[in-house]
């Protein structure tokens, strides 16, 4: 067998195994509890490996406010000294296993949800989305909210959870995907069906009502918690996939805020990495491109598993970004089939024809059509502090897919 | 429910829409268009959730409605710089509130096999990438049984001998590389003017000598049937004329086609014998134009030649309209004045001429008429080696420079889209005190800069300026090569160009001639 | 048998642009069907990249 039929089998087999994928909730635990290698006083960010000194705003905010809400320090200057004396270890998320939308800190008190995929065994770990924390601020509400999850809505949570022995993520996101949810920015189908699951298994739970009352009014009002289970979900599937010897298909692409990088399944550990690309979209009132800050956050694994923009075809409230037809959906979702190697036979877009989504994104095809892959994103202030500003849709560098396309011929000795 | 203050410079204005919900990245969408209408600051278009009333409140929106607003109410505020914007804003909010469709770009296609997919029926494809792509490309056109203008240049000669071949064995034309201009079926590709239809069929090597020919066809009255360009090196040796027969042969079949016109600089020694041959035992009157070449050979007595496009021109019109033989043309009375009045206005110090083109072929033709007049020309496009530049940007006694020359639009627009540094050369010229003449080409039709004698206007002026003020004057001399039907206004650009102070032309051989004259 | 160049000269025109927009954009405006191709080299037109890519795609 030659080079590119090696090739040509190792994406089909890469592409199968995110396929196949089974995710299932089965636990809402303390992240020191289950999170491989999370050590005491270390918190997980998003995106490829980077130090304290080179983060950005945002990414700092987040961290610094996870480092109060530990106790690890009682001002915002002691947790920033902390951080520059190298008293709280830092690593990303992706390398324990874990994933987390924009800054997402993960600190060992802090609950996460716990997917299996069932299909292999293995497990992935996301925080919780919410609003402000994730986005770099750090004042009192965000953090007590971060207390309250941690406090009464996880535990709630868990407890219902084990009631019904888990559970099935993936007949809430086929229909989620049928309902005009793209499972990165869009959640609001899969946060009802989600809500109503866990409403029935916490009615089950015979639990006080001081702690029932609190967490439906917060499942039930926040239309963003699937987006957690979605990257959990999106993660536990590529996880097996990476690995696979000869496989040019991304299994990663996450950004620092800094730096955009992606990982390849047939390149091992290494972060193929290019400066983070600006943002620039739609605006809440009273922001413009001028205060966005970089793109940031693991949520392009959702992309990585061909949701999100790739399926944008399917979601008319997201479509406002790429400017409102389904002509340029489907020319998006046209493009990413470009790019891909497979097509997901249950991810259906009804929008368009009921085209499946395109999954497994081939570094070869990106560094040669030129197309890279379509993420859609929410934007974060360039300065730590301030909740999200707008939305976007963004591509990751080019560099980092030629840089993965060289390491790839070096590693396999193509001359 | 509405709201409204008016300070002095500032006006704001909300309205509460009850009940009636909006996805979220719609609204922002929406946000944008009514913050981007002209005379409004700010704007905030948000459902009245209690965290969004608190970004209204921040931002300094307050209003006992506001407070009372429920998260399914939506709420439009705005800050304007008057009354009239803000409420012609918020009176619009119906239009603004639905779904955006006109401002979504178009899809956007990357390949040749996406482009196929659209337009399944094609029949030609239009090909202006870069040189080093362009064989490749066209190859899968042809292999898809498509005809293909190459407009790219800097293909390698194998290259296209190699796609020439195949288009033959498959009966389809390749028109180019280096083809800048056809007219098929009365449609302009390329930069082609807006030409009537008619009965005259032209074959060119050359783009602005095909749209010469056809511009001055139109202006007399006639009509073009078809214009084939065939590229630059289509009638050189190596490539043997490929499209040029293939050309000859389509127009010699076509029943609306009654005078075949051939124009391009001299072709190869080999390829004249053929072509000759073939026109010769062609059923229509050909005529051939190969602009330098000043002997041919008497046995072909069927073909008529022209040395110049003006003359193809004569000799179509003595075929199709019983025109008079051609001659060598006089110059009218006005004409003897105007020379006999710039030359008094010369210093003493002026007596050279310096042409500046933005089309190659004028740049050839008007060097040859020169030649013919006896006057040594130089040029970074010379006739003769001994005749060329040392720098084509130090012009030497009477140059003519061919702006369009690839030492010029390496990087940079052609002249005829863009006149920045004919601009520039006009000024530098304008330094010399020698300088007596200045001779200007303008091209107009379809993809040709939107406005060519403004661009240049400025500068004109300007160099007539400085020659006046060293006690002289500069004589301007230009061509215009348009039709009545192009989107520059031929009639608007002659009479810039007239109240400028230049003599205008509608024929580069004319204008050289006149030059010729000047300098006698 | 229909001889394809008779046909082009001929029949109503119907066009693929690969490359420059104006030339789609003057063809529309005269009427012709006409789809844009936004062309680009492949791999941007790096060479070390087209080479790496012949041996493995």
């Amino acid at each position: 067998m030659d080079i590119k039929q090696k090739i040509e089998k190792a994406n089909e087999e890469t592409a199968q195994r995110m396929i196949q994928g089974e995710p299932v909730l089965v636990d809402i635990a303390p992240a020191g509890e289950v999170i491989p290698g999370l050590q005491d006083r270390m918190i997980l960010h998003s995106g490829p490996p980077i130090e304290w000194a080179r983060m950005c705003g945002a990414q700092r905010g987040a961290i610094l406010g996870i480092a109060l809400y530990e106790g690890w320090a009682n001002t915002v200057e002691g947790a920033q000294a902390l951080l520059e004396e190298g008293d709280i270890l830092l690593g990303p998320n992706h390398h324990h296993q874990a994933v987390g939308p924009m800054a997402r800190t993960i600190s060992k008190s802090a609950p996460v949800w716990v997917v299996e995929n069932k299909a292999f065994g293995n497990r992935a770990f996301c925080r919780q989305v919410e609003g402000r924390q994730q986005f770099g601020e750090y004042s009192q509400e965000p953090l007590e909210g971060l207390r309250r999850w941690r406090d009464i809505w996880a535990p709630t949570l868990r407890t219902a959870l084990a009631k019904i022995g888990g559970l099935d993520l993936k007949p809430i996101m086929i229909q989620a995907l049928q309902m005009g949810d793209e499972l990165h920015n869009r959640h609001s189908a899969a946060s009802s069906l989600f809500a109503n699951k866990m409403a029935f298994a916490i009615a089950q739970a015979d639990m006080p009502k001081d702690a029932v009352l609190p967490t439906l009014g917060y499942i039930t009002n926040h239309n963003l918690i699937f987006l957690g289970l979605a990257m959990a979900a999106g993660k536990a599937i590529s996880d097996p996939a990476h690995g696979v010897e000869y496989s040019t298909v991304v299994t990663a692409m996450a950004r620092n805020g800094a730096e955009f990088g992606i990982r390849v399944s047939g390149l091992g550990d290494e972060w193929f990495t290019a400066p983070a690309p600006s943002v620039d979209g739609l605006y809440l009132p009273g922001y413009s491109s001028e205060d966005a800050g970089f793109d940031m956050g693991d949520s392009a694994i959702t992309e990585t598993v061909g949701w999100g923009a790739f399926v944008i075809g399917g979601a008319p409230g997201i479509l406002s970004l790429v400017g409102g037809t389904p002509e340029q959906a489907l020319a998006y979702s046209r493009e990413m089939k470009k790019i891909t190697v497979a097509t997901h036979p249950t991810y259906l877009m009804p929008a368009l024809g009921f085209m499946g989504a395109s999954v497994g994104i081939d570094i070869r095809k990106v560094v040669q059509t030129n197309i890279a892959p379509i993420i859609d994103t929410a934007i974060a202030h360039k300065d730590p502090g301030y909740p999200i500003i707008g939305a976007s849709l963004v591509r990751p560098p080019m560099e980092c897919f030629k840089q993965a396309l060289i390491a790839f011929g070096r590693k396999y000795n193509v001359n | 429910m509405a709201g409204s203050t008016t300070l002095t410079d500032m006006a704001t204005g909300f309205v509460i829409r009850k009940n009636q919900y909006y996805d979220s990245v719609f609204l922002m969408g929406v946000n944008k268009r009514l913050s981007d209408a002209a005379g409004v600051q700010n704007t905030a278009v948000l459902m009245g959730s209690e965290k969004n009333k608190e970004l209204l409140a921040d931002l300094g929106v307050h209003a006992p409605q506001i407070d009372e607003a429920q998260p399914n109410d939506l709420i439009v505020e705005v800050v304007a710089d008057s009354r009239q914007v803000v409420d012609a804003v918020l009176g619009d909010l119906d239009q603004a509130l639905k779904f955006m469709t006109t401002s979504a770009p178009v899809s956007v296609w990357r390949t040749f096999e996406d482009g196929l997919a659209q337009k399944p029926g094609a029949n030609l494809e239009v090909i202006s990438i870069p040189g080093e792509y362009a064989a490749s490309e066209a190859r899968k056109a042809l292999e898809a049984n498509l005809h293909v203008f190459i407009f790219s240049s800097n293909v390698t000669l194998d290259d296209e001998l190699e796609l020439k071949r195949r288009a033959s064995q498959k009966n389809l034309l390749v028109m180019g590389p280096d083809c800048g201009t056809s007219l098929i079926g009365g449609v302009g590709i390329g930069f082609a003017n807006a030409v009537r239809q008619g009965t005259i069929g032209a074959i060119g090597a050359s783009g602005t000598g095909l749209q010469e020919f056809t511009c001055q066809i139109h202006n007399a009255g006639l009509g073009i049937s078809h214009a084939i360009g065939t590229g630059t090196n289509d009638v050189s040796d190596a490539i043997g004329g490929l499209t040029t027969l293939a050309a000859l042969d389509a127009l010699e079949d076509d029943p609306g086609t009654k005078i075949i016109v051939f124009i391009s600089k001299p072709p190869g020694k080999k390829m004249l014998e053929k072509l000759l041959e073939r026109l010769d035992q062609c059923k229509k009157p050909a005529i051939c134009c190969f602009l330098g070449i000043d002997h041919l050979p008497d046995t072909h007595k069927k073909v008529k030649f022209a040395r110049t496009i003006d003359e193809a021109v004569q000799w179509t019109i003595y075929f199709e309209d019983d025109g008079p033989a051609v001659s060598k043309p006089n110059l009218r009375p006005e004409e003897l004045k105007w020379i006999k009045n710039e030359r008094a206005r010369w210093s003493p110090k002026q007596q050279y001429l310096r042409g500046i083109f933005a089309g190659g072929t004028f740049c050839y033709q008007s060097q040859q008429i020169m030649q013919d007049a006896g006057l040594e020309v130089y040029s970074n496009a010379p006739l003769e080696p001994r005749f060329a530049l040392e720098h084509p940007d130090r012009s030497r006694a009477h140059t003519l420079v061919d702006m369009g020359d690839e030492y010029y639009t390496l990087g940079k627009p052609h002249p005829m889209i863009d006149g920045a540094l004919r601009k520039q050369r006009i000024l530098t010229e304008s330094l010399e005190p020698q300088v007596a003449i200045l001779f200007l080409d303008f091209i107009l039709g379809y993809n040709a800069s939107a406005d060519p004698v403004g661009e240049l206007l400025d500068a004109i002026l300007e160099a007539r300026q400085t020659a006046s003020q060293r006690g002289g004057a500069l004589t301007v001399v230009a061509s215009i090569c348009g039709t009545d039907g192009d989107p520059q206004d031929l009639d608007l650009q002659t009479r810039l160009l007239q109240e400028a102070g230049a003599i205008v032309f509608p024929s580069n051989a004319r204008a050289a001639s006149f030059c010729c004259k000047l300098l006698e | 048998m229909p001889n394809k160049i008779d046909e082009l000269l001929h029949k109503p025109l119907i066009v693929i642009n690969l490359g420059l927009k104006m030339f789609a954009e003057s063809l529309e405006d005269q009427g012709v069907e006409v789809v844009q191709v936004d062309w680009t080299p492949p791999a941007g037109g790096d060479q070390e990249l087209i080479d790496l890519l012949d041996s493995l795609l």
